[in-house]
């Protein structure tokens, strides 16, 4: 964790050598994802529902997800920029010292830029807070909490997922960014205004519904079952695949080099 | 104490012409090659040695650091460092080892050179009194004063690589494997390199592993030659011997390549 906290601060003294640059990339981070929550704004002043859900209700789930994004796109981008550390044999640097694998990947690049995002969701988590039919307890308030760290583990999983697969294809392969950038765009709504097939694969196959719908239907009170909104906190099993192909590909690059 | 034992190492290596309907071709089905970087190698460094690791491009010197630094798994054969297994003990391995490869760069390009090395400092968990007690040491032998508070990428190549080779040694290691450390360097900064790995050797007894392509290092550094062609190990002796086993080659580029005419690589 020490050695963590270093790294990050190594990464704001490389962002401070741009300082201009620096301030412009968090403005312009800000204002892309303004897009998200604009569009959202439109559709549904227009059609006052989607799937049955209020703007205060959409609002919500998309503060969840974009946060949870934001949150593992912020820290975990080292993951996300794996196969430029792959190709360029940066990985030989990493294997030669002393540490995990994992943790100094996850420290290979930490872009403050990215706060821009995480501020804009945040706001966003906070208007659909203030405007969802919510009644707040504080088992309410534990619920979203658990929800926005249930969505940066799965985010976080599927960084790794991208990454693993790096060591056998060497390219980063795109088709993994529908799950993780294609899921930012369509998880601000909840997931069942898709349809059943999709809900059962976001359950059992990739399980964003985990930290998104079955939470957020205890949220706001769609469902008996109070249990559910402790389902984010089932994410982490997500990881477990995911980091075993991590170290399926660990063990293939010493076998196969660069 | 390098102990190498019949390492074998192959590669594959995907072949296909070249063109853009080859390569579209090329998606379908795959040629691949199996190419040997290492055949049968065998050979062992006693403490305090500086041993020049030579041979053409290609000749597997590359692949035999990155399995003595425990980058790569060998496919066959044994490697003890220091009684450890560089693959299997990846971690313990490399806290022991210092790793410069003259075409690559461990510091961070866009701050000062002082930060990588604090960074270096928690990564290697070197004590505060002892990393201090180094890099006094360090900067007064490779002259960086100047240099620590000025960002990688300000620095002329020279300037990095004394950076490069101080970075590699912050945490004591008693082994050093240099990869071409001497590329592209002026002849100042090659002198003074030099004088140093020299130095660091005589005064702390670190054994060198090194491979370059310029000659003059071999000659001025080590104190036996290892030459390997395509992955086989031509000759081991002292740089003395294989001169005179040479006669009427005028400069050293010259007895390096009737060297490597000779075996045929």
């Amino acid at each position: 964790m020490r050695l963590y906290l270093k790294f990050v601060a190594m990464h704001l003294k490389r962002s401070m050598a741009y300082k201009q640059s620096f301030f412009m990339s968090t403005l312009g981070q800000f204002l892309i994802s303004f897009s998200a929550f604009l569009s959202m704004w439109f559709l549904l002043s227009r059609f006052g529902t989607v799937g049955g859900y209020t703007l205060g209700e959409c609002m919500l789930c998309a503060g969840v997800t974009l946060s949870g994004f934001s949150l593992a796109e912020c820290f975990f981008r080292g993951f996300d920029r794996f196969s430029g550390i792959v190709k360029s044999a940066g990985f030989d640097r990493v294997m030669l010292r002393p540490r995990g694998l994992m943790l100094q990947v996850l420290c290979d690049d930490i872009e403050f830029a990215r706060l821009g995002k995480l501020i804009q969701s945040i706001v966003m988590l906070a208007w659909g807070v203030a405007r969802s039919p919510v009644a707040w307890t504080p088992w309410r308030a534990l619920v979203l909490l658990l929800m926005v760290a249930g969505g940066t583990v799965i985010f976080a999983a599927l960084f790794i997922l991208y990454a693993a697969l790096c060591f056998f294809t060497l390219e980063g392969l795109e088709v993994v960014n529908i799950f993780t950038h294609g899921m930012r765009e369509y998880g601000v709504y909840p997931l069942d205004v898709y349809g059943g097939g999709i809900l059962k694969f976001c359950t059992f196959v990739i399980p964003y519904a985990l930290f998104q719908y079955y939470p957020l239907m205890a949220l706001l009170g769609r469902t008996e079952h109070w249990f559910l909104g402790l389902m984010p906190m089932l994410t982490p099993l997500f990881l477990i695949p995911c980091a075993a192909l991590w170290q399926i590909g660990v063990r293939r690059y010493k076998s196969a080099g660069s | 104490m390098i102990q190498v034992e019949h390492l074998t190492k192959s590669y594959r290596v995907s072949r296909r012409s070249g063109g853009l309907i080859k390569a579209v071709a090329a998606l379908g089905k795959r040629d691949t090659e199996r190419v040997v970087a290492l055949d049968d190698l065998s050979f062992t460094v006693s403490d305090g040695e500086i041993v020049g690791y030579i041979g053409p491009n290609g000749a597997g010197k590359s692949t035999t650091i990155k399995i003595l630094s425990g980058i790569l798994t060998p496919d066959s054969g044994e490697c003890l460092v220091d009684g450890r297994v560089p693959w299997r003990e990846r971690k313990r391995h490399v806290a022991r080892i210092g790793v410069v490869f003259g075409q690559r760069s461990q510091l961070w390009w866009d701050v000062p050179v002082i930060d990588s090395f604090d960074l270096l400092k928690d990564i290697y968990r070197v004590d505060a009194s002892r990393y201090k007690k180094n890099l006094d040491e360090l900067t007064g032998l490779l002259d960086l004063e100047t240099l620590l508070r000025t960002p990688a990428r300000q620095l002329s190549l020279g300037q990095r690589m004394r950076c490069e080779v101080a970075a590699a040694l912050l945490h004591d290691p008693d082994l050093l494997f240099l990869d071409e450390p001497t590329i592209g360097l002026d002849a100042v900064s090659k002198l003074a390199l030099r004088k140093f790995i020299l130095e660091r050797n005589r005064a702390r007894g670190t054994t060198v592993l090194l491979t370059t392509h310029d000659m003059q290092d071999i000659e001025a550094l080590a104190t036996r030659v290892l030459l390997i062609g395509r992955g086989k190990l031509l000759l081991d002796g002292s740089f003395e011997d294989v001169r005179a086993s040479l006669p009427g080659t005028g400069s050293l580029d010259e007895m390096a390549a009737a060297l490597y005419r000779r075996y045929g690589v």
